[in-house]
């Protein structure tokens, strides 16, 4: 098993995702101060998926993990925006 | 060991195992993912009703939860590098703080969720019938995602707690952390899936 030494962050590399993790909560709380409209959900969805970009790269080490697992993250994400678009193309198609 | 030069998982039980466990990620990706779809759907056409119904939830309710989660995987994360370091004490402390801030982000959706169903936000209630259909379906969302989302909180708590009596024993180890390491993809995976809830339940209004 001692062969299969998993590469992973460093201590202060996981306190300074923490503090940016932080720094975008509070940026997205400060946002929906300004009434900015439908952009101020797009901000509040950016900022989010920022935040899941640090989690995924650094707590759940996606950044030193092999390119299969990159790839297969990648796919799932546009996967996930496909049956979005899908969804939303059903919508806005409709006749009621 | 033979060489894969696609560098695909499955080499040995420790690559089957992680194959596995993101595999599992994947699917509750899309468990959610489909949930958010649902959310982003029913909001299109009821945008008034779910920014009504969304002033009834508290933003700072939001705020501490979020916090509580964002520590909770930065103490998980320091917990598996500490037992991969041989770092027994770290790991026993930071993935005890983990098990606290879980316990305290369940109690604070118990409380939470204790005040929405006294304001008879609940379901097939009187005062959300009299609200209207777009406030059913937010609430509605409101609780399956939140709930299922706590339900997810408590089962890694219990492995948690397994884990950490796991590591006093000596069962877990700088040399067997595996276990360990792929049940920390699973707490990350919970506080992705909060980061998302956050702004659809909290701060889109």
């Amino acid at each position: 098993m001692s062969k299969n030494k998993t590469h992973s962050s460093g201590y202060c590399t996981y306190l300074w995702a923490l503090v940016a993790l932080l720094v975008l909560t509070a940026l997205s709380v400060f946002i929906t101060r300004f009434e900015l409209g439908p952009c101020n959900t797009a901000a509040s969805l950016l900022i989010a998926g920022a935040e899941a970009l640090i989690v995924l790269a650094y707590f759940m080490n996606l950044k030193f993990e092999s390119r299969f697992y990159k790839i297969m993250t990648t796919l799932v994400i546009v996967i996930f925006l496909f049956m979005l678009f899908i969804t939303f193309f059903d919508y806005m198609n409709r006749v009621y | 060991m033979k060489t894969n030069i696609y560098n695909v998982p499955g080499q040995d039980e420790h690559d089957v195992s992680k194959f596995g466990m993101w595999l599992f990620i994947f699917a509750e990706l899309l468990l959610f993912g489909a949930l958010f779809i649902v959310y982003t759907a029913y909001r299109s056409r009821n945008p008034a009703a779910f920014k009504l119904a969304g002033n009834e939830l508290e933003l700072t309710v939001g705020i501490i939860s979020t916090i509580i989660l964002l520590i909770s995987s930065t103490t998980m994360a320091i917990s598996v590098t500490a037992i991969q370091k041989n770092n027994k004490n770290l790991s026993l402390l930071t993935l005890g703080i983990t098990i606290l801030f879980a316990i305290a982000f369940l109690l604070y959706k118990y409380f939470e969720w204790g005040t929405r169903i006294n304001e008879g936000f609940l379901p097939d209630t009187n005062t959300l019938h009299e609200l209207g259909p777009g406030t059913i379906l937010f609430f509605g969302l409101y609780f399956v995602m939140t709930g299922l989302h706590a339900l997810h909180i408590l089962i890694g708590l219990i492995f948690i707690i397994y884990i950490f009596f796991r590591i006093i024993k000596n069962r877990i180890n700088s040399e067997n952390y595996h276990l360990f390491e792929n049940f920390g993809l699973f707490w990350h995976l919970v506080v992705l899936i909060w980061i998302f809830l956050f702004p659809l339940f909290y701060l889109i209004r």
